[in-house]
């Protein structure tokens, strides 16, 4: 997917042109238009603007919190360091993410990658209704899952455990991972399996010594979007826990609480939301190829 | 989906006319032992809930105090009380009220988001030097967790907001009102905009060439060969994006829970309302919301798929061969 991307623009750029010089009124906005910078310049700031702007409350002084200003000048590093003050938790919270969304991703995968290939490559009856029913079943309202999920943790001595939070979480990844990975099994050539089954590997051999090796792209992006997805999670961890010890990043940075009652820290919390924030954007800088192949793959959150 | 059918025409030729049977039974128990881990524990962390939650949500708990000893009591029967309630009382305005909001929230923000996001996907389109810093920076809003994005609209819609300073006005946004729906509104739009815009995009480049050179010769319009040409060949990519937003809204939790608030009345949704019961430890009446909007999710989704041909498998199973 990623190989053709480039492609179509590159035929249609001389047809614009030609169709531009015959008839004025009939040409689509060119790579010349000025109005095409002008599309392109309002996505970017669009995207990026509050983003932008976290950032710069992050970075303002804490007594500067209501400037409206642009730039953080003078920048200081007050806020982070507040973010991270032991009376938050919150580098606890970020290892906690990090475990929750660790083991989440995976569980699914090691689970999931057996039967995307089965659904991929393997012929057997009921195959469409089963991957149908798997996708299904992600849709499925977190609210639905959680208030059952509570009551039976409540009743079994789990509330603020990890496992809490990573056995309900398989409820969104585990769909996310088989339905992603069967999308990328299909892509391979099916004359590997062949000439393996030629060579006199059997089935799992042929997943194992052939398959596996050339999927290993596909799962990464796979590991990359559910790990986005479990770390984003917000409703199945602020149901299951409330121990600090144990609640995730995102959930202890909408619990941050100011100096006084009734002031909101908002300073703290750009501050710690920029930390949440940083891994994700910068796997969407390094991956972003892979991470729109998977999303368009699946055409998955 | 003709799945089965044409997924047997390749594999057979080769294999001799007794064989088969038996190498198929073999391959369906392979992929049965392939498959069952991962449909145990989809049983597992999805079956038992939506069963366990229609079970709960027939469930009444009274409490009381015994006669004889004057202690609290909690006697719990089977009864249809919670789903009664939803439609009778004092509830009844409050699941009224969730409902409506969950039903315009989905409607407007699935429909501004999909016209930005078509826009977006139209001029990113066309090629041009700097495609990264585009692709990269319409991940960015789709890659903040929706809690921080939540914080971050909480903090440009406070009272001293830069929001009130660009609008030169003194709106308190995340008070009760509609000006508090129009903040989760704005703020899911800005998330989920650019996420319509990629997938529309990868619908748009598997459109050939040719076909907007054929327009062209044949005299068509920009705008003609958007709505005759472009949009219908790019419908398959755009319904399926369409869908993931509404159910996705239609489920919407953390954006109003932490913009805004739990208890608002402006912004509660049907899962804010479930789990609001919930945290009273009102498992009854949690449960029936859930279900009930499990059950809205699941219309809309069948819906979508009977007339729209939503095609959520994607590039259908037997369709990549």
């Amino acid at each position: 997917m990623s190989q053709t991307m480039p492609a179509p623009p590159v035929t249609d750029k001389p047809v614009g042109k030609i169709a531009a010089g015959e008839k004025r009124k009939r040409s689509r906005i060119g790579d010349s238009s000025p109005w095409y910078y002008v599309g392109i310049a309002v996505i970017v700031v669009y995207c990026l603007a509050p983003f932008y702007w976290m950032v710069v409350s992050a970075l303002r002084r804490p007594s500067d919190q209501f400037s409206n200003s642009l730039l953080p000048i003078p920048a200081s590093l007050d806020n982070l360091k507040a973010a991270f003050s032991p009376s938050n938790g919150f580098a606890r919270g970020l290892l906690n993410s990090l475990i929750v969304a660790g083991s989440t991703t995976i569980i699914t995968l090691v689970i999931g990658i057996t039967a995307a290939y089965a659904l991929a490559r393997l012929d057997f009856r009921g195959k469409g209704a089963t991957l149908a029913a798997i996708i299904a079943t992600s849709m499925f309202p977190g609210i639905a899952v959680v208030v059952p999920i509570l009551q039976l943790w409540t009743n079994i001595g789990w509330i603020n455990t990890y496992q809490a939070m990573i056995i309900p979480s398989l409820s969104f990844a585990l769909p996310t991972a088989i339905w992603l990975l069967t999308a990328f099994f299909k892509q391979m050539p099916f004359e590997l399996e062949e000439a393996a089954q030629i060579d006199g590997c059997t089935p799992a051999q042929a997943f194992r010594r052939i398959i596996l090796p050339l999927a290993a792209p596909g799962v990464f992006t796979t590991a990359i979007l559910v790990f986005i997805a479990a770390w984003n999670e917000f409703i199945i961890a602020v149901s299951v826990v409330n121990k600090s010890e144990y609640k995730t990043a995102n959930v202890i940075v909408s619990q941050f609480t100011g100096q006084y009652q009734f002031q909101q820290p908002y300073g703290t919390q750009m501050a710690a939301g920029v930390v949440v924030t940083i891994p994700l954007v910068i796997a969407v800088l390094l991956f972003q190829r892979r991470i729109v192949e998977g999303l368009t793959a699946g055409g998955v959150k | 989906m003709t799945t089965t059918t044409s997924v047997d025409v390749p594999t057979t030729p080769e294999t001799k006319p007794g064989r088969p049977p038996g190498r198929r039974a073999g391959v369906a128990s392979f992929a049965a032992l392939l498959l069952s881990p991962s449909l145990l524990i989809l049983l597992l962390v999805i079956g038992y809930p939506i069963v366990s939650a229609l079970r709960l949500s027939f469930i009444k708990t009274v409490d009381g105090v015994d006669p004889d000893t004057g202690l609290v009591t909690h006697s719990s029967v089977f009864s249809l009380a919670n789903y009664i309630d939803i439609f009778r009382g004092d509830t009844a305005a409050a699941f009224r009220n969730a409902f409506w909001n969950t039903t315009t929230f989905t409607i407007v923000t699935v429909i501004i988001e999909t016209t930005i996001g078509v826009c977006m996907a139209l001029v990113m389109n066309k090629a041009f030097r700097g495609r990264g810093l585009v692709r990269a920076s319409i991940l960015v809003p789709w890659a903040i967790p929706t809690a921080m994005s939540a914080l971050l609209w909480r903090w440009i819609f406070s009272a001293d907001g830069v929001a009130n300073d660009l609008l030169r006005a003194n709106i308190l946004w995340t008070t009760e009102g509609f000006q508090a729906w129009l903040a989760v509104v704005i703020a899911d739009t800005w998330k989920t905009a650019p996420f319509i815009g990629l997938l529309v995009l990868a619908g748009l480049q598997i459109i050939p060439a040719e076909v907007y050179e054929a327009a062209k010769v044949d005299g068509s319009s920009a705008w003609r060969t958007f709505w005759r040409i472009t949009l219908p060949l790019v419908k398959p990519a755009l319904v399926v994006a369409v869908l993931f937003r509404m159910l996705d809204v239609l489920r919407m939790f953390d954006l109003p829970f932490v913009l805004i608030g739990p208890q608002k009345k402006s912004t509660q949704t049907l899962s804010l309302l479930a789990y609001n019961d919930m945290s009273n430890l009102h498992f009854g009446p949690a449960a029936a919301y859930a279900t009930v909007l499990f059950a809205y999710v699941a219309v809309v989704a069948y819906a979508f798929v009977r007339l729209l041909g939503a095609d959520i498998v994607g590039r259908g199973v037997g369709g990549g061969r």
